[in-house]
């Protein structure tokens, strides 16, 4: 039977693997998708509490993570086509212009 | 709890049965007479220009970002669609400004011309 | 039947009336081909100006609105002023910028009026949600502004390197949220209050507390979550890094202040430990680094890290002295940063081609008055009286010594004195040295000396005469003690 720790569990290791991703991965686009994912591993995990909670809160909650999750990747992907436009390439290491 | 699945499993073993009775019985009894129109991937289609493995057009994804904004606003009809008899005429007028103000968006996408394919 | 909660318009009135002034551009500006900026401008002000009036009545109410998901109260009546002022003088100076530029954008006053909208959510947010929401709504438009100068790739860059930081802040702050959630069942702060006053403070509780102090952290800019700022500063349109750089952080420490102390005080002695050592950190990278930078807007970028330590010097003292120090600061810090970053998009011209230190020679003989007003905010950034950022440390350090936090007071002090010197590096510049070549002086347009001089009389003004101000800010304090 699942518990509430198995989904907690698995919704601390995607938060974990997207956080990791957002760190370490080279391609704008791939960032994006791990930010979607550590997204998408919060609403998991308010789904999870919702229903051992029995409220809908966290229900209401993850509708509009995900309204806000969608608008956030498309300005992201509209910024690197923008940048992709500008200099035909979409790698992180790309955006070198300023030093860190 | 389980007993009430037991349709559901005869419905998946009744459609995978007859799915691979189809295609074994037509390969068994079927004539095969291979020519090279006949091994295109669309037979009756376009041909194929290259590979599938092309890069795709940044025009894929600026048209593709809009319909993904557009397509998850909607995510807010449904639990409104849900109770919509229990709002009554507030709930209506409410979800319609938040179509307006949706719509706005989508016609100065329009007139951008961010719809224009070329 | 469900129960419809009671629609209390008050509460969201003036970032309503922004919403609609930002639509209303929007819609004008398919019909209008030439002067579409002045046009959106003044329909912006106007927005501005009404959400002003609209925003009155908050300062005499104490009230909680649609199921307590937005507070109507003297707090978000005195941060929706800051926020409303930041906008607007933004809108002022930003139609010269854009004029110079070429960039016919009008698109760019309605994501500043939504941006502003979503900072007033955030100020009078009473749930985690409703604070999440205007979170976002201004910082996805703050990315799309970013990048928007269209011929730089710098500008995109400071856009993308934004839009990931951010995302990765909002991402932990959720996770946050979620952690709360799960620990107390509801994540309106009077629930969460509540919850932890009955003193279940649990592990999950306090790793969601954590999680919540990291985003907060990444948005007001607090070592070692500040990787972004000078960046960001650096790459986006000047008039936009000035509303950043106070609209923003206003925002984020607004509701940073309501969430932690009016949800989380059964954890104030976590937090508080976590915060000094930030703010120590903050105060000193911030200013350290500020003094190595050529580049002014970096500079500033530092700089404006460093007032976020000094501001969290307020909020680990706490208390109402504590904060109506942080709401006082954060005042006087909107003028004086607006007004510096506002002669820096001056001085900057066509391109963004002089933003260096040494663009500076000689603005003293070829503008006197620029360059006087640029003492002055370099004054209140340093905080020398008779300015408004004297009076802002002021009231932050007094109230830090009155709950004995010495040696916090001793290094923001000397943190000060280190930053006195890249300040007044500029002023030499300006008065003591001459260029090669001097270039023609700058011209003003209305709307941006229009700019400049409110700034300047408000830095001056609320320096000369706190009292009624550091009134106004102990009276708005009140709701969330």
């Amino acid at each position: 039977m699942l518990t509430l720790d198995h989904y907690l569990v698995l919704s601390a290791i995607l938060f974990f693997l997207g956080a990791v991703g957002v760190m370490v991965r080279a391609q704008i686009i791939v960032v994006l998708m791990c930010l979607e994912l550590m997204l998408n591993a919060v609403n998991l995990a308010f789904v999870a509490f919702a229903r051992h909670l029995g409220s809908v809160e966290g229900q209401v909650i993850v509708l509009f993570v995900m309204v806000v999750a969608a608008a956030e990747v498309a300005v992201g992907l509209a910024i690197a086509v923008a940048i992709f436009r500008q200099k035909g390439a979409v790698g992180i290491d790309d955006l070198r212009v300023m030093k860190w | 709890m389980a007993e009430s699945y037991f349709p559901i499993m005869v419905i998946l073993l009744l459609s995978a049965f007859i799915g691979v009775a189809i295609v074994a019985l037509s390969t068994l009894l079927g004539r095969n007479r291979p020519s090279e129109v006949k091994l295109m991937p669309y037979e009756c289609g376009m041909d194929p220009i290259g590979d599938a493995r092309r890069r795709f057009s940044v025009r894929f994804f600026l048209t593709g970002m809009l319909f993904i904004i557009f397509d998850i606003e909607i995510i807010f009809l449904y639990p409104w669609a849900i109770i919509y008899d229990k709002l009554m005429f507030f709930g209506f007028v409410e979800m319609l400004i938040f179509v307006a103000i949706l719509a706005v968006g989508l016609a100065h996408v329009w007139k951008k011309g961010a719809l224009e394919w070329e | 039947m469900i129960s419809l909660p009671e629609l209390t318009f008050v509460g969201i009135l003036p970032a309503l009336l922004l919403c609609a002034a930002g639509v209303v551009i929007l819609v004008v500006g398919w019909f209008l081909r030439r002067g579409v900026l002045v046009v959106s401008c003044a329909v912006g002000i106007v927005g501005i100006a009404a959400a002003l009036i609209a925003n009155n009545p908050l300062r005499f109410a104490n009230d909680s609105a649609f199921s307590n998901m937005l507070a109507v109260d003297a707090y978000s009546w005195f941060l929706n002023i800051v926020i409303l002022i930041a906008a607007g003088l933004t809108i002022l100076m930003s139609v010269r910028y854009l004029e110079d530029e070429g960039i016919a954008m009008y698109e760019y006053f309605v994501l500043v009026l939504f941006a502003a909208a979503g900072m007033m959510f955030m100020v009078g947010g009473d749930h985690i949600l409703m604070i999440y929401i205007g979170l976002e709504t201004l910082s996805i438009s703050i990315y799309i502004l970013a990048g928007g100068l269209p011929e730089s790739v710098k500008s995109k860059e400071a856009a993308m390197k934004y839009l990931i930081l951010g995302g990765f802040a909002s991402g932990m702050f959720l996770y946050g949220a979620a952690l709360l959630f799960g620990a107390a069942g509801t994540l309106s702060l009077t629930g969460l209050a509540k919850h932890f006053q009955a003193g279940q403070v649990g592990l999950l509780a306090k790793a969601g507390m954590g999680l919540i102090l990291v985003g907060f952290c990444f948005k007001v800019s607090a070592v070692p979550f500040h990787m972004w700022t000078p960046d960001v500063y650096d790459g986006a349109p000047t008039p936009l890094t000035a509303f950043m750089s106070v609209g923003v952080k206003a925002a984020a420490f607004a509701a940073f202040v309501r969430v932690f102390f009016e949800a989380l005080t059964q954890f104030q002695v976590d937090w508080t430990q976590i915060l000094w050592a930030l703010a120590v950190l903050t105060m000193i990278l911030g200013n350290v680094a500020a003094v190595v930078q050529e580049n002014i807007k970096r500079m500033l970028a530092y700089s404006s890290i460093a007032h976020a330590g000094y501001i969290l010097i307020g909020m680990i003292a706490g208390g109402k002295a504590g904060i109506s120090g942080v709401l006082y600061y954060l005042l006087a810090y909107t003028f004086t940063n607006l007004g510096a970053f506002g002669i820096v998009a001056l001085v900057g011209r066509k391109g963004e081609a002089r933003i260096m230190l040494k663009d500076y020679r000689g603005l003293g003989n070829s503008n006197p008055l620029l360059a006087v007003a640029m003492s002055i905010f370099m004054f209140s950034l340093a905080g020398i009286p008779p300015t408004a950022g004297f009076i802002g440390k002021f009231t932050i350090f007094s109230a830090a010594l009155a709950q004995g936090y010495i040696w916090l007071v001793i290094i923001a002090v000397l943190t000060s004195i280190v930053s006195v010197f890249y300040y007044f590096r500029v002023i030499m510049k300006m008065y003591m040295e001459t260029p090669e070549t001097q270039p023609a002086a700058l011209q003003l347009s209305p709307a941006t000396a229009a700019a400049l001089i409110i700034s300047t009389a408000g830095v001056l003004y609320i320096g000369i005469f706190p009292t009624t101000y550091l009134g106004l800010a102990l009276e708005s304090v009140k709701p969330l003690f």
